[in-house]
């Protein structure tokens, strides 16, 4: 699991041009959006392809994504349960 | 009918150019085919949660227009016009990359949002909180003087006072790549200094954005009045017939004439009208040119214009722009004269003010 916390956080920083931002800076129960690393609803749109590209995980209802995406500890467990590759 | 005058000046070029304080004094000569940007601190300028999604072209539109604005000591302006040849062809790359890389699934938002040509113009307004006319002109190698034209007919008519003008264009690594293999990217690098003796075919290409604060009244700081701007697409009449036309329209003689900034690129195929002004219309006065500092891309005339405001304010032509020998005592009308493999020519007529 730490595995795939770590792989998150790359994949976060690469596939939204987080610039200024390393992976020891995003703690595993930060909050992605609001007032953790200040993501919005493009970056949304963004982690769900990711979702579906990296892991084969199709979100059809993008209103998912909110409880999804609330920090990468989220992130990796729901990935985890529900990857396809 | 107002006067039109360029109140400031910005430009991100292959040379430090961002910095007004200085003017070609010191310039960087490579020997390239595909010369690289001279960057100004964006982070200075651009948020960094706005800069994250920004190509350069964007962040050098954007950082180009505050300098401009800086500098003629404005928090906005009533109007915005960019000119773009290619626009923001890095995010255009991106997503049709990501189309054929991808089977046509996993399309992401951002480069799609990013890749339209009106991007740069929409990201400076949306930082200015300009909420005026805002308008982009993509015609190729004219795009800067069509934007630069419509500036100009707007500050005259009085429908603004100030407007923000610009050319902005990037370089995306497949467009480098299919401008090498249809050759209009030179295949041998050649060193700048030496750029127009080459005699092979193609151009240097590069990037960059000039941005210019243009306004219908006159103060103490500006630079030049823009008397007349003219494009042709294509014409079968020959350069010095199309020169001669444009300076009598303007009620001048070519005597009349102090100096004359030419887009020549080094391309043995098609600087040959740069030569006949060089060697017959305009031999005996001051020719500048510019190209071997900052490349040539679609709106690199721009950089000209940048050249040749500052010299009418400065009234002193820097070395490392004199095509030939002559000089003046004073500038006081200056020619431009661009065009890109023998198509879309424009012609700009600055005067001091």
């Amino acid at each position: 699991m730490d595995a795939l916390k770590q792989e998150l956080k790359e994949n976060i920083i690469e596939q939204l041009n987080l610039e200024d931002v390393s992976v020891d800076e995003i703690g595993d129960n930060d909050p992605l959006f609001g007032d953790g690393l200040g993501l919005d609803s493009i970056d949304a749109l963004e982690l769900i392809v990711m979702l579906d590209k990296d892991y084969g995980i199709k979100l059809t209802d993008p209103k998912e994504g909110k409880a999804i995406f609330e920090s990468v500890e989220v992130m990796a467990n729901y990935i985890a349960a529900n990857r396809t590759k | 009918m107002k006067k039109v005058y360029i109140n400031s000046v910005a430009s991100i070029a292959a040379q430090k150019t961002f910095d007004n304080t200085t003017f070609l004094e010191d310039v960087t000569h490579y020997t390239e085919t595909v010369l690289p940007l001279i960057d100004p601190n964006y982070k200075e300028f651009i948020p960094p949660a706005a800069a994250r999604r920004m190509a350069k072209g964007i962040k050098m539109g954007v950082v180009a227009s505050r300098l401009a604005l800086h500098e003629a000591n404005l928090e906005n302006v009533e109007a915005i016009i960019t000119g773009t040849g290619m626009g923001c062809v890095r995010d255009s790359e991106k997503f049709v990359s990501a189309i054929i890389d991808n089977n046509e699934q996993y399309l992401t938002p951002t480069s799609f949002i990013q890749s339209t040509h009106n991007t740069v113009g929409g990201q400076i307004a949306l930082g200015l909180n300009c909420k005026g006319y805002n308008f982009t002109y993509v015609h190729s190698s004219t795009s800067f003087e069509s934007a630069l034209l419509d500036a100009k007919l707007m500050l005259a008519c009085d429908e603004a006072k100030t407007v923000l003008v610009g050319g902005v264009d990037e370089l995306g690594d497949h467009t480098v790549k299919i401008h090498r293999l249809i050759k209009h990217i030179k295949q041998v690098p050649v060193n700048s200094a030496q750029l127009l003796e080459s005699k092979t075919e193609g151009a240097v290409f590069a990037e960059g954005a000039n941005f210019f604060v243009l306004a219908n009244e006159l103060q103490k700081t500006s630079y030049a009045e823009v008397v007349a701007v003219k494009t042709y697409n294509t014409t079968t009449s020959t350069v010095t017939q199309v020169v001669e036309q444009f300076i009598a329209d303007n009620n001048l003689l070519i005597n009349d004439v102090d100096a004359v900034v030419l887009g020549c690129n080094g391309d043995v195929t098609y600087d040959l009208p740069y030569d006949e002004l060089q060697n017959q219309l305009f031999a005996n006065i001051p020719q500048l040119y510019y190209k071997h500092l900052c490349g040539e891309f679609n709106t690199a005339s721009s950089f000209g214009f940048w050249l040749g405001a500052r010299v009418l304010k400065e009234q002193r032509v820097p070395v490392a722009v004199q095509l030939n020998a002559q000089t003046k005592k004073e500038y006081k009308n200056i020619l431009l004269y661009n065009q890109y493999r023998g198509k879309d020519h424009s012609l700009t007529l600055l005067r001091k003010c």
